[in-house]
């Protein structure tokens, strides 16, 4: 004989119930809601999360790596060539690239990542930064001091799990 | 009590019969209604063209098309690592899952396979998009049959796979984690702990759904013995995925398939259930929810250690040949067929996503039924929209 | 009975008492359901906070929303039929206010002292129908009709199941006079003890029971909101309406659940009285003027309740479907109440 059964009508009272009690339930007893009061209290989103790029701007040879693979091609990059002072006295003056622009439109960037990872130099990063929307939409292409200020926010990389094979010095 | 055959060819009859007294009843004026394409029970900009008779419907036919992004041919003109991003807008709630085939298509095509370590982070990260997936789809059956609470206990419980998902893979929604050849990186530290708490709760989720819902006398009576697909016409219409185990069809291609995925290493359990109705195919999600949690919890425990990713070239090349992959999605069936010319990028990829097959049975189905009952059916037959029109 | 305040007042200051009372009757309640339960509780339920920062705790966040929807323009469909799709919400919110009339709060706070009360109560709760039924047609959406034609039938079929479960306690009381009903629920006594009066749930728990699920469905709450479904039928006969002609019918919905939980509380929890053996009351006349104050309070409370009840039913089921409601209520409830009127009648008889 199967045993009596609570309804399936009462229980699921008791469902919205128990859920009620608990987001009443004050925060020190481990209740509350799940959600977050956004302005006046923020989440900290993890190490890896891919919230804006940031430049590095002295790293940059403008090598158009990133411009190239981008599959929306977002990137925008001018540059000119530069006599740079040489790196051992009496050599001959570097030529090296300066970037006259380096503009990223977030209008269109999908947040794939693929312009960090092919980047041979470290110039670009991500930063977990993520409060930088604008009324209008064209005001989304920023600029390469603008990038240059999430440098700041760029975290350093995790630690791995057990088990993660080494990384080779980069 | 009758066998299973017996049961479906029953219910078979019983549909045909329906429609035989449509049609010997007096005539009355029909209605057309257009349900969508900008419609609640939709999920986004599906047309589904109902011709009604009072409430009983007697012609149905989806419409696609309203948010068809070309997937196909962009791929044609991207590169190899550039596709990844792309395919993980088909299914836009399961995202890690659409890359895994492409990525296996590319690699059986460069003869390459991944390391062992990657392959178990690949099966573990697929079964969590599984898990944000459907556990979505839980809370949404509530809000497509009235009820208005599982849908914020689904948000609440999917936030806890999504926060995995975004600390291994830094992506919430749109991962692009896997490379040809392995995964762009590790887990970072403490992500195995946190998985298994995250499991737990997420079983927690799945009981507290059973009560509140699949418990509920009324959503069973909805339900139950409503939109049955008996398994030949299942077949026929090439349903897959949860839909065609929900009329009792064994097949699953995750336990039927050898892939380079870690799902050989450990035991599951493959649920079916023989009704074909629309609580069946939602039981059998539910189950599969927690299927899939027991799934990560027996591959966190038996994750190798090695490297994440093989040797690669740096700029990939993919050689002429043709592959066909397809693996178990959290919506059925998903496929790649990717041919190669040698190129940056491939030649041609044609892509055979689970929603658009599972919503052609829709005017079989259809017929017949009440309203509200186009509802409950289009939502256990449970399609995402990008999935359909890609 | 003593009079509520000792000086005759003039008729038109009665009548302005009583149009301010029974605004106060129908917004009061409809305005703190909608904070208290579909604002906050709803929240809870759903692990979330709800409306936080219009004023403390979000409790202005109404007026905010009242003011929002009487900024926005007042549509109307080009085909729909202008005049009964203007007057469809205010039929709606009339059959609100002509039933809180008879609703006593006091022993001398009531808007009319009416010999069939409940009659009459039975009687105007189905204006609203025609009001559904009108917003639904006039639409010109087939949505609408749809959602219209289902409310009628729905409304049409719980209105039975409701005037069969009152039945059974006027047939307790002898009387149709919801004045009467209180008074009597709160003087008499359960085999001589009376510290708790009388209250007619006590031996009509299954009309009660039949009462609350029919009036869940007048409302078109969940299990039952098949004429609004908002994942099938977008909102049904409201779909059109848009600016104040939506608020009016997002008030009317509310403060209806207050009014049939005010109802329902008349007719089995005791209404507005405390058992007068606690305060040594023989009858009506000697209950103490305070109560005139204190009996609202214990309404509201009372309402509170109720209301609580229905709206967390309706936060935690999904709804039937329309052939499957028509079942219960013909196959189920209708059975039911009958069966419960013969037996108040036998034992009325054999008592």
């Amino acid at each position: 004989m199967p045993k009596p059964q609570v309804p399936g009508l009462v229980k699921g009272l008791g469902v919205t119930l128990g859920t009620m009690l608990q987001t009443i339930k004050p925060k020190k007893l481990g209740g509350g809601a799940a959600t977050v009061q956004y302005p006046h209290e923020k989440e900290t989103p993890p190490i890896r999360a891919r919230g804006v790029i940031a430049l590095r701007e002295d790293n940059c040879t403008s090598c158009m790596l990133c411009v190239r693979s981008c599959p929306d091609w977002c990137i925008y990059i001018e540059a000119h060539k530069e006599l740079a002072p040489p790196r051992r006295a009496g050599g001959a003056p570097r030529k090296v690239n300066k970037i006259d622009r380096f503009d990223i439109d977030y209008a269109l960037c999908m947040y794939c990542g693929i312009c960090v990872e092919v980047c041979p130099f470290d110039a670009i990063f991500w930063s977990p930064e993520y409060e930088y929307s604008e009324p209008k939409i064209a005001d989304l292409l920023h600029d390469r001091t603008k990038l240059g200020e999430w440098m700041e926010t760029v975290p350093e990389a995790p630690a791995l799990e057990v088990g993660a094979e080494k990384k080779k010095g980069k | 009590m009758t066998d299973l055959a017996d049961r479906q060819k029953l219910s078979y009859i019983a549909a045909q019969a329906a429609d035989a007294r449509l049609n010997v009843e007096l005539e009355t004026e029909g209605m057309t209604l257009n349900l969508g394409p900008q419609h609640p029970a939709t999920h986004g900009t599906l047309r589904i063209i109902v011709r009604l008779d009072g409430e009983q419907v007697i012609w149905a036919e989806p419409s696609a098309g309203y948010m068809h992004r070309g997937y196909e041919k962009l791929t044609e003109v991207r590169t190899f690592p550039q596709v990844t991003t792309l395919v993980n807008r088909i299914d836009w709630l399961g995202s890690f899952a659409n890359e895994v085939p492409f990525i296996l298509a590319a690699e059986k095509l460069m003869e390459i396979e991944a390391p062992p370590r990657a392959q178990w982070i690949r099966t573990i990260l697929f079964e969590l998009s599984r898990i944000a997936n459907v556990s979505l789809f839980l809370g949404d059956l509530g809000v497509q049959l009235g009820a208005i609470t599982p849908v914020f206990m689904a948000f609440r419980d999917r936030e806890y796979v999504l926060n995995l998902i975004e600390s291994a893979t830094g992506g919430r929604f749109h991962p692009n984690f896997d490379r040809i050849g392995g995964l762009k990186d590790d887990l970072p530290e403490g992500w195995i702990t946190e998985t298994k708490q995250v499991m737990k709760k997420l079983r927690n989720f799945c009981d507290e759904i059973e009560n509140l819902l699949f418990g509920n006398e009324i959503f069973q009576s909805r339900l139950r013995g409503i939109g049955v697909i008996p398994a030949e016409v299942a077949k026929q219409y090439g349903l897959s995925g949860a839909n065609l185990r929900a009329s009792g069809v064994d097949w699953d291609l995750r336990r039927d398939q050898a892939l380079p995925l870690a799902y050989d290493k450990i035991d599951f359990k493959v649920w079916t259930h023989p009704d074909g109705d629309s609580f069946a195919r939602c039981w059998i999600r539910l189950q599969e929810t927690r299927e899939a949690t027991k799934i990560v919890d027996q591959l966190l425990d038996g994750i190798p250690s090695g490297p994440v990713m093989a040797k690669v070239p740096r700029i990939i090349k993919v050689p002429e040949g043709e592959a066909w992959v397809s693996t178990e999605n959290p919506l059925g069936e998903m496929g790649y067929y990717v041919v190669s010319k040698g190129d940056l990028g491939p030649f041609r990829v044609k892509i055979r996503s689970a929603s658009f097959n599972n919503i052609s049975i829709v005017p079989w189905v259809l017929r017949g039924v009440y309203v509200p009952d186009v509802i409950s059916i289009l939502a256990s037959l449970y399609f995402i929209l990008g999935d359909i029109d890609r | 009975m003593t009079a509520l305040l000792a000086v005759d007042l003039p008729y038109w200051a009665q009548s302005l008492l009583r149009v301010l009372g029974g605004t106060v009757a129908v917004l009061l309640p409809a305005g703190t359901i909608v904070y208290l339960f579909l604002f906050k509780m709803m929240s809870f339920m759903q692990s979330r906070l709800g409306p936080m920062e219009a004023g403390p705790y979000g409790s202005m966040q109404l007026f905010a929303e009242v003011g929002k929807w009487l900024q926005k323009e007042d549509i109307a469909p080009e085909r729909a039929d202008i005049r009964v799709f203007r007057a469809a919400p205010l039929v709606v919110l009339m059959s609100t206010f002509l039933l809180v009339a008879v609703v006593p709060f006091g022993p001398d706070a009531y808007f009319t002292d009416f010999e069939a009360g409940v009659f009459y109560m039975l009687a105007v709760s189905s204006i609203s129908t025609l009001g559904i039924l009108m917003a639904g047609w006039s639409s010109a959406n087939k949505y609408s009709l749809l959602g219209g034609l289902r409310a009628a039938g729905q409304l049409i079929a719980y209105e039975l199941p409701m005037v069969l479960a009152v039945i059974g306690v006027v047939i307790q009381a002898g009387s149709m006079n919801l004045q009467t009903i209180v008074i009597k629920q709160n003087s008499d006594s359960i085999f001589g003890w009376d510290g708790l009066g009388y209250p007619y749930i006590l031996t009509q728990f299954v009309a009660f029971l039949v009462f609350m699920i029919a009036v869940q469905a007048e409302l078109t709450q969940t299990p039952f909101d098949m004429p609004i479904a908002e994942s099938e039928l977008v909102s049904g006969y409201m779909t059109e309406y848009s600016g104040f002609r939506f608020l009016i019918f997002f008030i009317a919905e509310f403060a209806t659940a207050g009014v049939f939980a005010f109802i329902a509380s008349v007719l089995f929890l005791g209404g507005w009285g405390v058992p007068f053996a606690w305060f040594g009351w023989d009858d009506i006349n000697s209950v103490d003027n305070w109560m005139n104050f204190g009996g609202p309070l214990i309404m509201f409370t009372k309402m509170m309740v109720l209301t609580g009840i229905i709206m967390w039913v309706r936060f935690s089921y999904p709804r039937f479907r329309e052939d499957q409601l028509q079942r219960f209520a013909w196959k189920v409830l209708i059975p039911v109440s009958l069966v419960n009127i013969m037996i108040t009648a036998i034992f009325k008889v054999a008592f």
